[in-house]
């Protein structure tokens, strides 16, 4: 029988299995002791002794997302077939450059240094909350920053609402037969009541792409703080971050304590305080996340001073196709805040016409209007651009 | 999971021991498996586990369910998630309709007796309405059937929550009635598109499988196994215009579904040979976005007939 010699085998399968799931885990496959345990049984199932088929075991048992696979491949080689390790087991993404202290938003280098020595960053410390919401962030003090996160963990950031295809209780609306006969029952059979059900309201899906290119050091950080408010409330929002490449840190931010969450999204962002091609991480996410439905009829959030470095072609043309999908589009600019501002990055030029809310995001109080703006309300400051999707574009 | 599930698990289709005997039984199905995708299949018969499937839309997640359903020759129960979708809709519903129909009529008979055990009476089987789920479950036969949960990542986090119960346990509750437990579980088939993140709750209780774009002599010789009447010559010159199609960064690369449409409709406009006026003409069958056909037209026409030919 097959199965018995298999089992009888099995131990020392199970051990090298038990250390491979350590090997995953260090490289950062969610392998835990249930999945090795499906490993063993899998290998179990199929011939120990072929070295594929103990790859595809545990191909198919101890990886879950397609960005496993690469990882899970380069730990098979490097445990199964005795490769060298070219010290790359651990996920590239490891390599981080932001300097992380125990507040990871610290404004930009200048500005702490001013603020280190003497009174200034005392007086600041204690300025009043009014001051603080009208303050810039490329000003901020890390202990100003700290306050602003707590203010920003009471904005309201659910999504505008739409009208959900589930049911619940309502006074008026489709019969609810099952509500009906309960009723009934009381009352003799008699149904003396209808009762109804309608579509309940839901908030759309929030998603926020944040630029953490080098011209945006002075916000980006900030930015990424409001980024995990939102991402906190449960609401859903999904959260990405705009370098020279795309990095989804949702889950990264999705952690209550806000130090870990971004120092963990920080350290999930390869390129932070790169360089930026706009265009081309825009249209990452569109094809990757977007137009496989992640931004459709949801409110589409970026952040960015729209300087970028590629083709602007690119940008205008994603920037069209994210219009197309999207109920609202909300492009964030911290350099609007500045007076007789024009938007003259090119970047910026071409994505307008396909934004509806333009806004500044440059301090407490421009946020407010980014939390009223993603909720359908829009603020004081922000200019709209469209009204409904339709009317008027700029050129 | 004690023993006495596991005991239950498991539903090979007669005559396979490994996975190379399954994949040969896919392919006298219709149904060409590269060696994961097979020991993938091949586990989740096994070890009756749900089998989770991810890929881009097109590549054959769907048909994977139905080729088991014809190879363990057992009834498909398909649930096509959307949002929204709720216990009602996707395990059982009360009939109200015949159950007021039944107190009416019951009245008039003057035979509902003693209050309490006609309530009772109201919620039994007969007036339960079952749904995918249930019928999956209740399922009596030699084989046990195969339950397609089509586009998980449609359905929202509720009804994922409680997905969850039914595939590690293949139980179900019903409050009036009791629990309803699976003679032998179903072979469950789980897709995803991934427009969203299924909770990983729900996939670990599942093998995964990503399923790419085969290869082009594996895509050749599925076009050849699926589409009647097509000559080998076509089919590769199809494929590989396929493949640089797939290479070309678009909006959407065409999937093995849209080679097997776009294969039929030059079948039947009787074509031999790919040419410039024919990828015009049918174009539509692979490409579904105007930008996509417009990139296509301007550079690569010319090309892909060219390495068609050779």
């Amino acid at each position: 029988m097959p199965e018995t010699a298999a089992s009888g085998a099995a131990s020392p399968i199970l051990d090298a299995a038990v250390t491979f799931g350590r090997v995953l885990r260090r490289a950062g496959l969610p392998a835990g002791p249930d999945r090795v345990v499906e490993f063993v049984r899998a290998v179990e199932g199929l011939d120990v002794t072929r070295r594929d088929d103990v790859y595809w075991a545990g191909r198919i048992t101890l990886c879950s997302r397609p960005e496993d696979l690469e990882v899970y491949d380069r730990a098979f080689r490097l445990f199964w077939d005795g490769e060298e390790p070219p010290r790359i087991i651990s996920p590239p993404k490891t390599q981080l450059s932001m300097s992380v202290t125990q507040d990871s938003v610290q404004p930009p280098k200048k500005t702490v240094e001013k603020g280190e020595r003497g009174e200034e960053a005392v007086h600041l410390r204690y300025s009043p909350v009014d001051l603080l919401r009208k303050k810039d962030f490329a000003d901020c003090t890390p202990e100003e920053f700290a306050e602003l996160h707590r203010l920003m963990a009471d904005l309201n950031l659910s999504g505008d609402l739409r009208r959900s295809r589930r049911l619940g209780p309502a006074p008026r609306g489709r019969r609810d037969a099952r509500r009906t006969l309960r009723a009934a029952l009381r009352t003799g059979g008699e149904p003396m009541r209808h009762r109804y059900r309608k579509a309940r309201d839901q908030p759309r899906r929030v998603v926020l792409l944040c630029d953490v290119s080098g011209s945006m050091a002075s916000y980006s950080r900030a930015l990424l703080r409001f980024m995990h408010a939102s991402v906190a409330t449960g609401d859903p929002v999904e959260a990405f971050v705009l370098g020279t490449r795309l990095t989804r840190v949702t889950r990264e931010l999705a952690t209550h304590d806000p130090d870990r969450a971004l120092s963990e999204a920080s350290r999930a962002v390869e390129d932070w305080s790169g360089g930026t091609r706009l265009g081309d991480t825009i249209k990452e996410f569109v094809d990757r996340w977007g137009q496989r439905g992640m931004a459709r009829g949801a409110v589409v959030v970026i952040l960015s001073d729209g300087w970028d470095r590629g083709d602007v072609t690119v940008l205008a043309e994603q920037m069209q196709r994210i219009e197309r999908l999207a109920h609202r589009v909300i492009w964030v600019n911290p350099l609007k805040a500045a007076p007789g501002y024009q938007p003259l990055a090119r970047g910026m030029a071409a994505a307008l016409p396909h934004v509806d809310v333009f806004l500044s995001g440059h301090n407490f109080e421009s946020l407010e209007d980014l939390a009223r703006a993603i909720s359908g309300a829009v603020g004081r400051d922000g200019n709209r651009i469209r009204e409904n999707g339709y009317a008027e574009r700029r050129a | 999971m004690n023993e006495a599930a596991d005991v239950r698990r498991g539903a090979l289709p007669p005559g396979v021991s490994s996975s190379l005997d399954l994949s040969g039984r896919l392919r006298e199905d219709d149904y060409l498996a590269g060696e994961g995708l097979s020991t993938a299949i091949f586990l989740a018969l096994k070890l009756g586990r749900p089998l989770f499937l991810e890929g881009e839309a097109g590549v054959g997640k769907t048909e994977v369910a139905k080729v088991l359903s014809r190879i363990l020759d057992t009834p498909l129960i398909r649930l096509q998630c959307y949002e929204g979708i709720d216990v009602n809709q996707a395990v059982y519903e009360w009939d109200y309709a015949r159950q007021l129909l039944h107190i009416r009529t019951a009245e008039a008979l003057g035979t509902a007796g003693d209050r309490r055990r006609f309530e009772d009476e109201l919620y039994t089987r007969q007036f339960l309405v079952s749904r995918p789920l249930l019928q999956a479950l209740e399922h009596h036969g030699p084989m046990p059937p195969v339950l397609l949960i089509d586009e998980i990542d449609r359905a929202d986090d509720e009804f994922e929550a409680f997905l969850l119960e039914i595939l590690s346990d293949f139980a179900i509750t019903i409050p009036e009635l009791g629990t309803v437990r699976a003679e032998r579980p179903p072979v469950a088939v789980l897709t995803s598109n991934r427009t969203r993140e299924v909770h990983d709750a729900l996939k670990r209780r599942c093998l995964y499988f990503y399923i790419d774009h085969p290869g082009l002599e594996r895509e050749v010789e599925i076009v050849r196994l699926r589409v009647p009447g097509v000559e080998e010559h076509l089919a590769r010159q199809v494929a590989r215009a396929v493949q640089s199609l797939r290479s070309m960064d678009l909006y959407k690369p065409p999937g093995i579904a849209e080679t097997l449409d776009w294969t039929e409709a030059l079948v039947a406009l009787g074509a031999k040979d790919l040419d410039e006026d024919l990828i015009s003409a049918t174009l539509g069958s692979v490409l579904k976005y105007r930008e996509d056909q417009q990139r296509t037209m301007g550079m690569a026409l010319s090309l892909l007939a060219g390495t068609g030919g050779a």
